[in-house]
């Protein structure tokens, strides 16, 4: 498989389920909610600082259906991760290309040729 | 596992910010070894995958759910300081946009769920991939268990964290065996995911898998001293 086509089918599938196959997601409190009720510290937990963005708990404010309020908000969210963690990688990955291979050192062949 | 706001005190939330911000310091610092030209989108793709993967909360039991956490899987894909990096972004997302984990508590998430279970599965990985037969498929197996034991690892550091800086006087006996007992089903949860992830990357592009490196050097090293032996 070429580097494109696997990239362009993970790409797809990211997509999937953010933007499909969470709605299909339980809805059931998460291991932590759900021990937190049981033994009694559920309580304590506070809403949080950003519980009125307009994406929060994974649905899109003024969207009604709850399929595309879901779908809108997981596939802004992945596009935002992608975003952030596209421009911090691809900053750590550069290299600067004097001092990094032998090559850049050598001389160039028409000179080497004088 | 997202902790929201309130369940540890300002002091413990406090010091989970700081260790956060110094293991983010360090990954930074790690990251630039494991990243160049060819690895950096992966690292991009893998955070991205990671966060819609964190929106599937599957089923475990009577009224409980759990989603994948991602850590382990992260650290196999693009080595444990990006895996870092990865998952700190998904959760910075996360925090600041879906009010998904508190912030206050984004200190302790990061700790727990990107630090940790990086920490955790990546050391479990390396341990058995020394252990195990040199070969592609024991990749995905040692990915997949050091994924499930990520999980419960991470319920126990919340349980420590919690026992100095809860805010409500509870059983901690009861919290420790019920965080554990359910996060080891969740980690089998954590180790399928993994494990069919991993798998699939290495049938497609094993280039692509950095755990994967030292079994894929060995093999190319093979097949260069098959072809002097035939040679000569």
């Amino acid at each position: 498989m070429s580097r494109r086509t696997f990239f362009a089918a993970a790409v797809l599938l990211t997509l999937f389920l953010a933007g499909v196959a969470s709605y299909y997601a339980s809805e059931h409190p998460d291991g932590l909610e759900y021990v937190a009720s049981e033994t009694g510290f559920g309580d304590t937990a506070e809403e949080s600082a950003t519980a009125d963005s307009p994406l929060a708990d994974y649905t899109t404010r003024g969207v009604d259906n709850g399929r595309l309020s879901g779908a809108v908000a997981g596939v802004a969210g992945v596009g935002l991760v992608a975003l952030l963690g596209g421009a911090l990688f691809w900053t750590l990955g550069r290299r600067p290309h004097a001092g990094t291979s032998a090559g850049g050192t050598l001389p160039e062949p028409d000179q080497a040729d004088a | 596992m997202h902790v929201p706001d309130g369940f540890l005190d300002a002091p413990t939330s406090l010091a989970t910010g700081v260790v956060a911000a110094a293991g983010v310091a360090v990954a930074l610092r790690g990251a630039r070894r494991e990243l160049d030209d060819r690895t950096a989108p992966m690292a991009g793709l893998v955070a991205t995958f990671v966060f819609a993967a964190q929106m599937i909360n599957f089923p475990v039991g009577a009224g409980t759910s759990g989603h994948l956490m991602g850590g382990a899987l992260a650290a196999v894909l693009v080595g444990p300081w990006s895996a870092v990096l990865c998952v700190s972004v998904v959760l910075l997302v996360q925090a600041l946009l879906m009010a998904d984990g508190g912030i206050t508590a984004l200190g302790t998430n990061v700790t727990l769920i990107a630090l940790v279970t990086v920490t955790v599965g990546w050391a479990t990985f390396v341990v058995l991939r020394r252990v195990l037969p040199l070969r592609p498929a024991s990749v995905p197996i040692a990915a997949a268990v050091a994924a499930f034991i990520s999980v419960p690892s991470a319920a126990l550091v919340f349980t420590g964290l919690f026992a100095v800086g809860g805010q409500a006087p509870v059983d901690l006996s009861l919290v420790v065996a019920a965080m554990l007992g359910w996060h080891t089903l969740i980690g089998l949860g954590e180790a399928a995911v993994t494990g069919l992830v991993v798998a699939s990357v290495m049938s497609t592009r094993p280039d692509l898998v950095y755990g994967a490196r030292p079994l894929l050097a060995v093999r190319t090293l093979e097949i260069r001293m098959t072809r002097a032996g035939a040679a000569s």
